[in-house]
């Protein structure tokens, strides 16, 4: 059986039990194995998905089941999986095996949704190439034109964007923390939604920067983004930044058009040296939304330039506290031969982290430190407020913005991975999004010249994730993007 | 600040000077589970038997606030008559220690739930002094190292780790030893009258950072060390006289105090240097992404002050405006059990009489026993019914107390124990004039002497006394006793 189903296609052929789930998962674990050239997942679960897609068969031919009964999906491996071992990417986890579910992931599995494995990612969500993994690279399932140049999947959640890409499964989880759902989904031409703040739990999924985190669905079309967030959003009592905000049913919303939708075009994100392509595809995006009814209007986010600045204070301060933890004392990883409880803390750390995260704690530590934190911490959280009240303003004036979703398509493995800086202008359209905690989708909306994905970001207001999806789907049908990457892996 | 006292001032070798002290206590807040965890906080369960994930720095757990921590944090906050902070905010305070899970403390940095706030102690002279309090906040407790199991390994116990605590700050308002063991005694009090904090020092659920200077009368203040972590009265006081001397010592050698923490050795009775300023951790707070900021509802809080009992000045002062003393009503409000077994037995009858009774009969029997008021084997309606047949006539103070003994050794009702073995006093006049004619009747010398110094007659009454086994009433045979011998009135 063909792994090149949607979410919905899916879901209905269970319903109307012309497949069955062990079937499809049996498909999906054959197809995760044809794709481990691609490393895409760190952990393989064949045996858990299968005891699952047997019980949703079992409730399916009762006429049962969730919102996601039998459908066969990737978990980024930041999510705590109760049994299964869970890494974050990174070695000084070792092989922890968490003994407790997140709660995101209890949800799906409550919804009836089948684990095909643990997906693979940047260690700690922290990067923008799947590089940083302790696991190794991930790659782009796609290639540019005439070239067998191995591409990044974007990250952190590279393995899930990749899985998703490549049909290795039907959609996958990932979080955001800067743009780590949008920017993969985008180079990998596929959908991600980073919700609102405090629409998923955070609860059981590794923390990077806490203010910021958020987890999400990274899919192959719009529709998919709203079935699959349905399930995972809930408010929890166990995150107390979770909010108690009903859970509308996200597809149905998709219904109705755009006709009268005020979409904003900041202008700020006009950035000087852009690509063309990016600037042209923007432009095209605005072009289709108004052609089914939308109106068009400038707005300005004057705060945009201190974004990624702001970003890069507050996200690793939270960090250096966040992984405070792993010190080799209770869990993961732990020296040998340490001489005392500091040199066990420092040769643990030193063993188990790599050198981005090393980096990131050593900036948050600097930015916290007595004398440096109002200079640093304290500016950041005020330009925070303001970056959030340029859009508060810019709603003002519309209901969803339009941006590009990166400045550039997926690039070469190593191409950036001695440059930080240039690996971070990657989140300068996401940033924003996180630090003001709204909603931002990805959609995939055309392909460059050499024949790599390219994708536009809608961004909207807290909680209004409907209108989000509801103006994404209208680009997908414009854009009429159903590219598949050659699949050249098998052959590998 | 309170004005310099120059009784207590000490002496060094250039002349007087005067202690300065501060405190920072930390007391456990009572309640069924720990700050940010459900996890138990039963004292005395096996290591590592009360640890929820959050508590052991799990990855992906996250704290929520337990609300009846920040009620109680609340109600001390009010018993200490101090501004409550609607909008508060939990820091963390970062540092790595094997028995700090998180890598990090949840306090309160900044914006603290309680603002500033008052308590008044009282000394044994009968003065009284303010303390001003600047904040209480809530943080959680860190776990015990265990080092004394295993040669070659330490171990760590969880069971403490994420229970709250309340830190409440003084000024520097004490001026002596005394000063700083009261103002822990009467804060000790108030959380136990609150039920905030069972205050109980030997399982650590309030123990005390000292900081001490000391400076020439009247000076600016000196440069103060922190003395960590001293758990009981008597050792806070200890620790004040020894790093005060110590102080005075280097100062008037020529040398400056450096700023530090010390630990209080309390079998050597000294402090020891533990780390320098320079040597301080930089504890980076911030605001705790996990958790918003808390705020609290007014009316909540106003809810709170309804509840709170009467505290221990107030009823210092009700029990000086029924006839106390001040030092009998200080003594009685110390301790919440005491006050209120006080009350009970007071009922009804003279308040200075119940007092009385209660300190030197009932709390002296206690100290004979090595017992505590929790444990007095005699209740208050028994005491009450024992003072107040004193008060009607019906026994004599003598009696009163053998009853008393029979009580508090065999039980029984008081009064059904007066009729069944006869204790009740005589005050039929037959029988006593009986007894005095018996007494004047074998004591004929007596008779004579008495007449010539009518002081005398006490003798005669305890004679009587005797002869009557202790039943008549005093006042009875002194009556007669005048009257038959013809002593004037003023004998």
């Amino acid at each position: 059986m063909s792994t090149a189903f949607t979410l919905a296609k899916a879901r209905d052929a269970l319903k109307a039990r012309k497949i069955s789930s062990k079937e499809l998962t049996q498909s999906f674990i054959a197809a995760v194995e044809q794709g481990r050239p691609l490393n895409a997942f760190v952990t393989e679960t064949p045996e858990k998905a299968l005891a699952m897609a047997a019980a949703s068969d079992a409730r399916l031919a009762k006429g049962e089941g969730g919102a996601l009964e039998g459908l066969p999906l990737a978990i980024k491996d930041l999510f705590c999986t109760k049994g299964v071992r869970t890494t974050a990417g990174s070695r000084i986890l070792g092989n922890f095996v968490p003994p407790y579910e997140s709660t995101v992931t209890q949800n799906l599995w409550n919804a009836g949704a089948v684990m095909l494995g643990k997906t693979n990612m940047d260690e700690f969500a922290m990067g923008s190439s799947n590089e940083t993994s302790a696991h190794g690279p991930v790659f782009n399932p796609w290639r540019a034109k005439n070239s067998n140049a191995n591409l990044v999947p974007g990250g952190s959640s590279g393995g899930s964007s990749c899985a998703v890409a490549a049909d290795l499964c039907l959609a996958a989880t990932g979080t955001d923390t800067g743009g780590s759902i949008r920017q993969p989904a985008a180079v990998t031409g596929t959908v991600g939604l980073k919700p609102t703040y405090g629409r998923c739990s955070r609860w059981g999924i590794v923390a990077f920067a806490s203010s910021l985190d958020q987890a999400g669905p990274m899919t192959k079309t719009v529709r998919d983004a709203a079935i699959l967030l349905g399930s995972m959003a809930s408010v929890d009592a166990k995150d107390s930044t979770s909010m108690d905000v009903p859970v509308p049913d996200y597809e149905k919303l998709l219904e109705g058009g755009i006709k009268g939708l005020k979409v904003g075009i900041p202008k700020e994100y006009r950035m000087d040296g852009a690509p063309p392509e990016i600037a042209a595809l923007w432009d095209k995006g605005a072009d289709w939304l108004k052609a089914q009814g939308a109106e068009i209007v400038e707005v300005s986010l004057p705060h945009t330039k201190y974004a990624l600045p702001t970003y890069y204070i507050v996200a690793p301060a939270e960090c250096s506290s966040n992984l405070a933890r792993y010190d080799g004392v209770r869990f993961g990883h732990r020296a040998k031969s340490a001489r005392d409880i500091t040199d066990l803390y420092e040769k643990s750390r030193a063993e188990g982290f790599g050198a981005e995260v090393q980096r990131r704690i050593l900036i948050g530590t600097y930015v916290l430190s007595a004398g440096y934190y109002d200079a640093y911490y304290a500016r950041a959280q005020k330009l925070r407020t303001l970056i959030a009240r340029d859009f508060t303003e810019a709603y003002r004036k519309c209901d969803v913005l339009l941006t590009p979703a990166t400045p550039g398509p997926a690039f070469a493995v190593g191409d950036k991975s001695d440059d930080p800086v240039a690996m971070y202008l990657n989140d300068v359209f996401t940033v924003t999004v996180n630090l003001a905690g709204l909603p931002g989708l990805a959609v995939p909306a055309g392909l460059t010249e050499t024949g790599l994905p390219l994708g536009l970001q809608l961004i909207g207001k807290a909680f209004d994730e409907a209108t989000v999806l509801r103006a994404g789907l209208a680009i997908e049908q414009a854009a009429g993007f159903a590219h598949k990457p050659a699949n050249w892996w098998r052959a590998a | 600040m309170n004005a310099p006292v120059p009784n207590k001032f000490i002496k060094g070798q250039t002349g007087e000077w005067e202690i300065v002290i501060g405190l920072e206590v930390h007391a456990q807040v009572l309640s069924k589970s720990k700050l940010f965890s459900g996890a138990s906080t039963e004292f005395g369960a096996e290591p590592n038997a009360q640890v929820s994930f959050v508590d052991a720095g799990m990855p992906g757990m996250l704290p929520v606030i337990n609300e009846k921590c920040v009620e109680q944090a609340v109600r001390t906050g009010l018993g200490l008559k101090a501004k409550i902070n609607l909008s508060s905010i939990f820091d963390r305070k970062n540092y790595f220690y094997p028995d700090l899970p998180q890598g990090y403390q949840i306090s309160q940095y900044k914006n603290p739930i309680v603002g500033e706030g008052e308590v008044f102690i009282d000394l044994k002279d009968g003065s009284s002094v303010r303390v001003g309090i600047e904040r209480l906040h809530l943080e959680q407790d860190a776990g015990k190292s265990l080092h004394d199991q295993n040669p070659d390994s330490s171990y760590v116990d969880l069971n403490r780790s994420g229970i709250a605590l309340m830190e409440i700050v003084t000024r520097p308002d004490m001026r002596s030893s005394e000063e700083a063991a009261a103002f822990l005694k009467k804060l000790r009090a108030i959380v136990r009258y609150l039920g905030t904090c069972d205050g109980n020092m030997d399982e650590g659920s309030m123990r005390a950072d000292v900081n001490v200077s000391v400076r020439k009368p009247g000076a600016p203040l000196g440069t103060r060390c922190e003395i960590k972590n001293v758990n009981s009265m008597r050792f806070v006081a200890l620790a004040v006289e020894y790093e005060a001397r110590r102080q005075v010592e280097i100062i008037e050698g020529g040398g400056a105090i450096k700023q530090e923490t010390r630990l209080f050795d309390s079998k050597l009775n000294e402090t020891r240097s533990m780390r320098s300023k320079e040597e301080a951790h930089d504890y980076r707070y911030f605001p705790d992404p996990d958790l918003l900021p808390l705020e609290l509802d007014v009316a909540w809080v106003a809810a709170i002050e309804k509840t709170l009992p009467e505290l221990p000045d107030e009823k210092r002062a009700r029990f000086v405006a029924a006839g106390l003393s001040p030092y009998d009503a200080s003594v009685l409000t110390a301790e919440r059990e005491l006050a209120d077994y006080y009350e009970d037995l007071a009922k009804g009858v003279d308040a200075k009489a119940a007092a009385n009774w209660l300190n030197n009969e009932v709390l002296g029997r206690l100290n004979r026993d090595g017992l505590s008021i929790a444990d007095v084997p005699v209740s208050a309606a028994a005491n009450n019914a024992i003072v107040a047949m004193i008060a009607e006539g019906a026994i004599s103070g003598k009696i009163a107390k053998d009853l008393l003994d029979i009580v508090w050794n065999e039980g029984g009702d008081p009064r059904a124990l007066v009729e069944s073995r006869g204790l009740r006093q005589v005050t039929d006049t037959g029988a006593i004039d009986a007894a005095i004619e018996a007494v004047i009747a074998a004591n004929p010398a007596k008779v004579e002497e008495v007449k010539a110094k009518p002081k005398l007659a006490a003798w005669f009454v305890g004679q009587v006394m005797k002869q009557t086994g202790g039943k008549a009433n005093p006042v009875a045979v002194n009556a007669a006793l005048k009257k038959r011998l013809n002593l004037p009135e003023e004998g």
